[in-house]
């Protein structure tokens, strides 16, 4: 669990590099995960030319880190809870948010984040990884009460430079807790690459401090992603605590629709990073081994536009809410002064109108 | 009769808690074996193992934040900052996390926290220790901030913050913890929230307070009482959701208001009352509404503190000012 070496079971190829785990024997589980994965793109291709045309608001794409999202997501149970940053649209759609919630969410309305699905997980965490801590307290939960269950926290690499990354891991060490938290190292922080965040040879290695194991996988490679992920729950779910992967992928993408990556890094570096990425990857495996044609992707390229687009129109067609439900879920019970306010807002929208 | 100090009635509304409802957790930096350093928690340990009584790591956000997530998940976790200096690390997570967590998922998921606090000056500590941050909180939309002013109102108002299920920040006026006894009897009484407690009637002038300075407050109009002028004392209790009915039904009476906080002026939390009642209650205004406060600088040290804490003579100067007003 604690080895040093990167974790990696098809190279960029598509070939394998390691023995399959046994959940990646079943061809049906990894069409599973690359149907996933490619739902994942499509969605995200979409969410962009929404706000290309002023349709979504600002987005965070997830190009190229989509086997990190999925791989993590694959490995949970479903009674166990994601605590997500704001790029694991993947571990969402895997999860069971629907389409529609995420478009709902990026386009600007709270009741995206009213997951019909997995209604325990926590929603996008937009403050840099100021969820971290919240993962130690859903996982102390599930230990107080003796559940089968963990918590998975995902941020990205700038997160690990904040406290709020230390303390929780520290604390989540103390107590043993079923959290695992997965770093999504796409190389970058807006503009700050990787070895501006930090001097430490690896992120994983922040687990040492904490006295929790740390590992580093191939992020673009989904299966290993959810080998290691799947091992460090398996772990938590024994009561053996938690533990930190950092998942090495690269953002081919600006960090969201207002940035210009081009600022600050050059396209030779981006291109060189494509032959790597996750979608290609699988499918190339699943092509080799028989179990993927070409017919079958453009029947599921069909089917995933066909499920984006139709969740792009039913957001497209979600009229806005009153402004009384600004004021709505403030409170179990609304005091009278914001009730008051309610009710001039009311009146004041009725006169606007 | 049970006679208890303030922070004895903190205690005992915590087992009161605990005892009525397993899903109520303390946590906190030496909270369990130790009781707390103001002894808040002494004897939880004990009588509910630490399970339920955590000691955590020194890392304040995260008592914070990792209540967040515990009540997020059903339970009630009381989080114990050890002092208010240090609270300031947990404005990010209360700010950011506790307060919108309803809202931001249309009520799926919600935040029954409560996140006490020893505030104020008067213990002679060392820097960082004797901050007063009530303004800070109240102006956080989503979160419930609570100061209770004696035992029995320390007892009653922190079983409903623990039974509230929303976020509540509660702070307990350190110098009040061993100030004085009263009769609190335990019988799980909550204190409702959201409501101002007159504690005099008064015709002349309303003096309102909170926390320490409500015992100030009630000081003053005693004194002030031999003076012919007579004060009506009301302890806001809640600061947020604030009870205004309450205040601007006694300025209309008394036609006078002064707020006293021991809180740097600007900014504090007397502008907002002084605010509401001079757009709902102007007319009714006899004399400029009067602001005692602290300074608008740091809590100072120790030697100092006396007089940056507005004392009772400051306030029935500010109440002599408004009765003279014509
Ligand atoms: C506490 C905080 N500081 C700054 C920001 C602005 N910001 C948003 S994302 C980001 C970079 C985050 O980098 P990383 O954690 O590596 O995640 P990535 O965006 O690369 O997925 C910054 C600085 C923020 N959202 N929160």
């Amino acid at each position: 669990m604690l080895g040093n070496r990167l974790l990696c079971v098809l190279d960029r190829d598509g070939n394998l590099a390691g023995p399959l785990p046994e959940f990646a024997r079943d061809p049906a589980e990894l069409l599973r995960l690359y149907r996933t994965l490619v739902l994942t793109r499509t969605f995200d291709t979409k969410a962009i030319a929404l706000q290309r045309t002023g349709r979504l608001g600002t987005y965070a794409s997830s190009l190229g880190q989509e086997a990190v999202s999925v791989g993590a997501a694959a490995a949970m149970a479903k009674s166990d809870v994601l605590v997500p940053s704001f790029r694991e649209h993947g571990a969402q759609i895997w999860r069971g948010v629907t389409l529609k919630e995420l478009f709902l969410y990026w386009g600007g309305d709270e009741r995206g984040n009213d997951f019909a699905g997995p209604r325990e997980d926590f929603p996008n965490c937009v403050p840099v990884a100021s969820h971290a801590p919240h993962a130690v307290g859903v996982a102390l939960a599930f230990r107080l009460r003796g559940e089968q269950r963990a918590a998975v926290c995902v941020f990205g690499d700038g997160a690990t430079s904040k406290g709020d990354v230390a303390e929780a891991l520290n604390m989540a060490g103390v107590w043993k807790v079923p959290a695992v938290f997965v770093v999504n190292n796409n190389a970058w922080a807006i503009s700050v690459p990787r070895e501006k965040q930090t001097a430490a040879a690896t992120l994983a290695q922040k687990a040492v401090a904490a006295g929790i194991p740390g590992e580093q996988v191939d992020g673009n490679d989904v299966i290993a992603v959810r080998a290691a992920t799947e091992r460090a729950l398996a772990r938590a779910r024994q009561g053996l605590g938690p533990a930190l992967i950092e998942a090495l992928t690269y953002r081919l993408c600006d960090h969201t629709t207002s940035d210009d990556a081009s600022r600050y890094r050059n396209d030779a570096e981006v291109s060189g990073h494509w032959p790597a990425e996750p979608v290609a990857r699988l499918r190339k495996f699943l092509m080799n081994a028989g179990h993927w044609s070409k017919d079958m992707e453009e029947a599921l390229l069909h089917e995933c536009s066909s499920s984006v687009e139709g969740a792009a129109e039913a957001y497209l067609a979600t009229p806005a809410q009153p402004i009384s439900a600004i004021f709505d879920y403030i409170y179990a019970e609304i005091p009278a002064e914001l009730a008051e306010q309610r009710e001039a807002a009311t009146v004041q929208a009725q006169g606007d109108a | 009769m049970t006679e208890l100090s303030l922070v004895q009635a903190v205690n005992a509304a915590l087992k009161h808690a605990m005892n009525e409802d397993v899903r109520v957790l303390v946590l906190g930096e030496d909270v369990g074996i130790d009781g707390g350093v103001f002894r808040a928690t002494e004897g939880l340990f004990r009588i509910f193992g630490e399970q339920r009584v955590l000691d955590t790591p020194l890392a304040e956000a995260s008592i914070a934040g990792v209540s967040i997530g515990l009540a997020a998940q059903g339970f009630r976790p009381v989080a114990e900052i050890q002092f208010t200096g240090f609270a300031y690390a947990c404005i990010d997570q209360i700010l950011n996390h506790a307060s919108r967590l309803r809202a931001r998922t249309r009520g799926r998921l919600t935040c029954p926290m409560v996140l006490r606090s020893p505030a104020g000056g008067g213990i002679k500590a060392v820097e960082h220790h004797s901050e007063s941050p009530e303004a800070m909180f109240a102006h956080i939309p989503g979160v419930k901030v609570v100061m209770p002013s004696s035992a029995a109102r320390a007892y009653g108002l922190l079983l409903s913050a623990i039974r509230d299920p929303d976020p509540v920040v509660f702070l307990e006026p350190a110098r009040l913890y061993r100030a004085a006894r009263e009769d609190v009897p335990d019988d799980g009484a909550g204190i409702p929230l959201g409501h101002c407690l007159t504690l005099r009637a008064g015709r002349d002038v309303t003096i309102v307070g909170w926390g320490a300075m409500v015992k100030e407050a009630l000081e003053a109009a005693d004194q002030l009482a031999a003076e012919n002028v007579e004060a009506e004392v009301i302890d806001v209790a809640t600061l947020k959701p604030l009870d205004s009915a309450t205040i601007l039904a006694s300025v209309e009476r008394t036609g006078r208001l002064v707020v006293v906080h021991e809180a740097p002026m600007t900014c504090g939390y007397g502008a907002e009352i002084a605010a509401r009642v001079a757009s709902r209650a102007m007319t009714s205004l006899l004399a400029p509404i009067e602001r005692v406060t602290g300074y608008d600088t740091m809590m100072p040290y120790a030697r100092m503190e006396a007089h940056y804490m507005p004392q009772v003579g400051a306030i029935m100067t500010a109440a002599r000012r408004v009765m003279a007003f014509t």
